[in-house]
């Protein structure tokens, strides 16, 4: 496909959707969907069609507008009127107000801090198109970037652009991503290969579910842009099996543009040919470590290797191998679109761009929030997450999942950035996001995310196999209430060696949870020791003895 | 022919070719550096982590076993740091299984009981783990006894790489890691196997043994390895 048949494809779908006056998208994200979001489009159009609106009124799919505590969400536009908590029965509501005034009741403040603090640039399509459909997608001014990049610039500019952003790795380590793509673009080998990580495993995160599932062409494009970049001609698309939603859409997605020409051989009349297909994972957080995800993708058990040498020298199959986050990918798009300059002014001197995050936990706007490098917790949490709910005390922000550390109040004001973070003991991770209130216990907390850590080791290397078995034991004899003084200098003495000594990110960050809860609330620790008692009232063996006190 | 460098290892300056690893520079110098994982003859796999060393310049600790020299590096292979990890990876395998030296086949020529003596261990500070594991003696010559297994994995990498056989595997993930034998069946049921004893000799504790082994009578050969490993490699030339 070349830019005027884009251009043309476009121009006749917008003409499609110009024939409605009104359009009603429904979100069909996993939380909405959840919800019941299925039943309100069929409610809506039963109704539609009973008052003789299904001509005047489109009902569609669309994707997540982050507010998930809210859901299921329904948007209509050109109104830009977004309603909360739709039931089914609220169809009828909902249509007989198109051209009048809003229906009050359902109606969510889209002037809130929730929605005017956010800054979307992954996130720019605020879930408005149809998933399903490449020509939303294209009508929305999709490929158009690749088809430019892939007609206009050569590689090295496309690198040189990346480079200058600053982007970095959105998968939690922050390896620059020009930087990778340009040691993949050199390296000399008759095959090369993209790999697009949505390997996502933190408990409490969903940023790439979520980018997957409602974006599902935005990624391919990204994907198609990065394989120009470095030169590659085959990708796989790495998804975990538990998202089968995201898998199923990028399937489809991966169909639909090989059917118009935007995938497959000699793309839009150049040499450049891609080949995309999706590999599942079968549910091992370690393969989300590229190394293991190599292993994995090329059929063999998924235990990670030492680098280097880096995928980007010797990756899969042997093969120079680029792999990026599915957010990282996402940001590509706009980027090239764009130039580094204006992404640039996004963030701070050190970190640039947006970040996804998915609040969760004890806080009331539980949902998908995009935010600028540099937004302090503080306003994460108590603008935009609108605060504890229950008017309960907040006591800690998880951030990073079992690999990120618990964050007390007192470091509330730090600025959200890769560098900060690692200074107060915890990474930017992934974007998952756990709020904590004066209910939780972080002795349990810690003991929580080791023995996540302890099962989805690898046992390859003794540090990580043993070592994240030993720190849980511990945890669990003191949350029973038998811990001694000395298990804590045991437990720092094995967070340091598993740190240093492991062989992958997984093992080198799962003390983090502990050894941050450890020096932020060694208190807690003390008090189930020494007291016996668990102050939050979390741990069994310890609020049954207070109480028989 | 590789390009010949010149590094630093504890102070001392030695030369080193292109493509060589840490450990072998070290060897051919006889610097020991501890290994459990590694063996002469089979392919590397850096996991027993007791051959970490301190590079110069770099931000984490590299295993000497996979990491290749450059020119002008400077190692250090025996600070007090890298002692302290290698003394709580040897514990941390004494609690993982249940070694008994004194009722072992391979007493006195064990190699995860003579790290432990050079590094100076007399007691173990961490909680014993005591796990429930079998002894598979179902093998006509050989017998296993999963509760002295270290997880090196030699017996997958010498019976896949040398014997081409590929009896050997890993099941499970984590603390729950075994080795298996075919498709998780008792050895003497395993199909593949051609009853060389290759893992037997491979094996650095006494969790691979040769049937009728009393105490301390278990003594392994495995430098045939690297002379087999060797004249494939001449006969490729």
């Amino acid at each position: 496909m070349n830019l005027d048949e884009l251009h043309a494809l476009a121009a006749r779908e917008r003409e499609r959707q110009a024939a409605f006056k009104h359009r009603v998208i429904v979100c069909s994200g996993t939380a909405c969907h959840a919800a019941g979001s299925d039943q309100i489009v069929e409610q809506l159009e039963t109704a539609a069609k009973a008052r003789g609106l299904d001509s005047r009124c489109e009902i569609k799919r669309g994707g997540c507008r982050g507010l998930c505590a809210a859901g299921p969400m329904v948007t209509v536009d050109p109104a830009n009127v977004l309603y909360q908590g739709v039931t089914p029965d609220d169809a009828d509501a909902i249509l007989s107000h198109l051209d009048t005034a809003p229906v009050e009741r359902l109606r969510c403040d889209t002037t809130q801090a929730f929605f005017t603090r956010q800054k979307h640039v992954v996130l720019e399509l605020e879930g408005r198109t149809d998933p399903e459909r490449i020509e939303d997608y294209i009508a929305a001014g999709g490929f158009e970037t690749f088809i430019h990049t892939v007609t206009e610039r050569t590689p090295a500019e496309v690198i040189e652009i990346i480079r200058q952003s600053g982007l970095a790795g959105r998968g939690g380590a922050g390896y620059s991503t020009g930087l990778k793509w340009s040691t993949v673009a050199k390296a000399v080998a008759p095959r090369k290969f993209v790999i697009c990580n949505g390997d996502e495993g933190d408990p409490g995160a969903f940023m790439d579910r979520s980018v997957m599932e409602d974006y599902p062409y935005r990624v391919i494009e990204g994907m198609l842009i990065a394989a120009y970049a470095v030169g590659a001609n085959e990708g796989f698309l790495y998804v975990r099996a538990e998202y089968p939603l995201a898998v199923k859409r990028l399937k489809h997605a991966i169909r639909q543009a090989e059917k118009h020409g935007l995938l497959g051989m000699s793309l839009c009349g150049t040499p450049f040919s891609f080949k995309l297909d999706v590999r599942l994972g079968a549910g091992a957080f370690v393969c989300g470590e590229e190394t293991a995800l190599i292993a994995s993708i090329e059929g063999k058990r998924g235990t990670p290797r030492p680098r280097p040498p880096y995928p980007a020298e010797s990756g899969l199959w042997g093969f120079p191998t680029l792999i990026n986050n599915v957010e990282t990918i996402a940001n590509v798009v706009p980027i090239l679109r764009e130039g580094s300059e204006w992404f640039t002014r996004i963030g701070t001197e050190r970190s640039k761009g947006t970040k996804v995050f998915a609040l969760s936990g004890r806080i009331k706007n539980t949902g998908l929030i995009e935010v600028p490098m540099g937004i302090t917790l503080r306003e994460i949490i108590f603008d935009i997450g609108g605060g504890i709910p229950d008017g309960k005390r907040f006591k800690a922000v998880q951030t990073g999942g079992p690999s990120g550390g618990c964050i007390p109040e007192a470091s509330l004001d730090i600025p959200v950035d890769y560098v900060s973070l690692a200074q107060v003991g915890s990474i930017m991770g992934s974007g998952g996001m756990i709020v904590m209130d004066e209910t939780s216990c972080m002795v349990d907390v810690a003991k929580y995310f080791m023995e996540f850590c302890m099962a989805e080791s690898c046992g390859k290397c003794i540090p990580c196999r043993v070592g994240t078995a030993q720190m849980y034991r511990l945890l669990d004899k003191i949350t029973r209430g038998e811990g001694e003084l000395s298990d804590l200098d045991l437990l720092e003495e094995l967070c340091d060696t598993v740190k240093h000594t492991s062989l992958c990110g997984l093992g080198q960050a799962a003390p983090n949870p502990l050894s941050s809860t450890l020096k932020y609330f060694r208190d807690e620790y003390v008090a189930h020791i020494v007291d016996r008692v668990c102050p939050a009232g979390v741990c069994p063996a310890l609020t049954q003895k207070e109480a028989a006190r | 022919m590789s390009r010949v460098l010149t590094l630093k290892i504890n102070g001392e300056e030695m030369t080193g070719r292109e493509r060589e690893t840490i450990l072998e520079v070290a060897q051919e110098h006889n610097i020991p550096i501890p290994r459990l994982c590694q063996l002469d003859g089979l392919s590397t796999v850096g996991a027993c982590r007791l051959c970490l060393v301190e590079v110069a310049g770099a931000p984490k600790l590299l295993p000497a076993c996979t990491t290749y020299v450059t020119e002008g590096m400077e190692i250090n292979t025996n600070s007090e740091r890298l002692q302290n990890y290698r003394r709580m990876i040897i514990e941390m395998l004494f609690t993982e299984g249940n070694h008994i030296c004194s009722v072992c086949v391979s007493n006195g020529h064990c190699e995860l009981q003579s790290l432990a003596m050079k590094i100076g261990i007399d007691h173990i500070h961490l909680p014993y783990l005591y796990p429930k594991r079998g002894v598979d003696a179902s093998h006509e010559r050989f017998a296993f006894d999963a509760n002295r297994c270290v997880l090196c994995t030699r017996c997958v990498r010498v019976c896949d790489e040398i014997e081409g056989a590929h009896t050997w595997d890993v099941s499970g993930r984590g603390i729950e890691s075994r080795v298996i034998t075919d498709l998780n069946q008792p050895w003497g049921e395993a199909e593949s196997c051609t009853s060389c004893g290759k893992c037997v000799q491979a094996c650095p504790t006494g969790a691979l043994f040769i049937k009728g082994s009393a105490v301390g009578e278990m003594t392994k050969r495995s430098e045939f390895l690297s002379l087999i490993a060797q004249r494939r490699e001449d006969n490729r030339r």
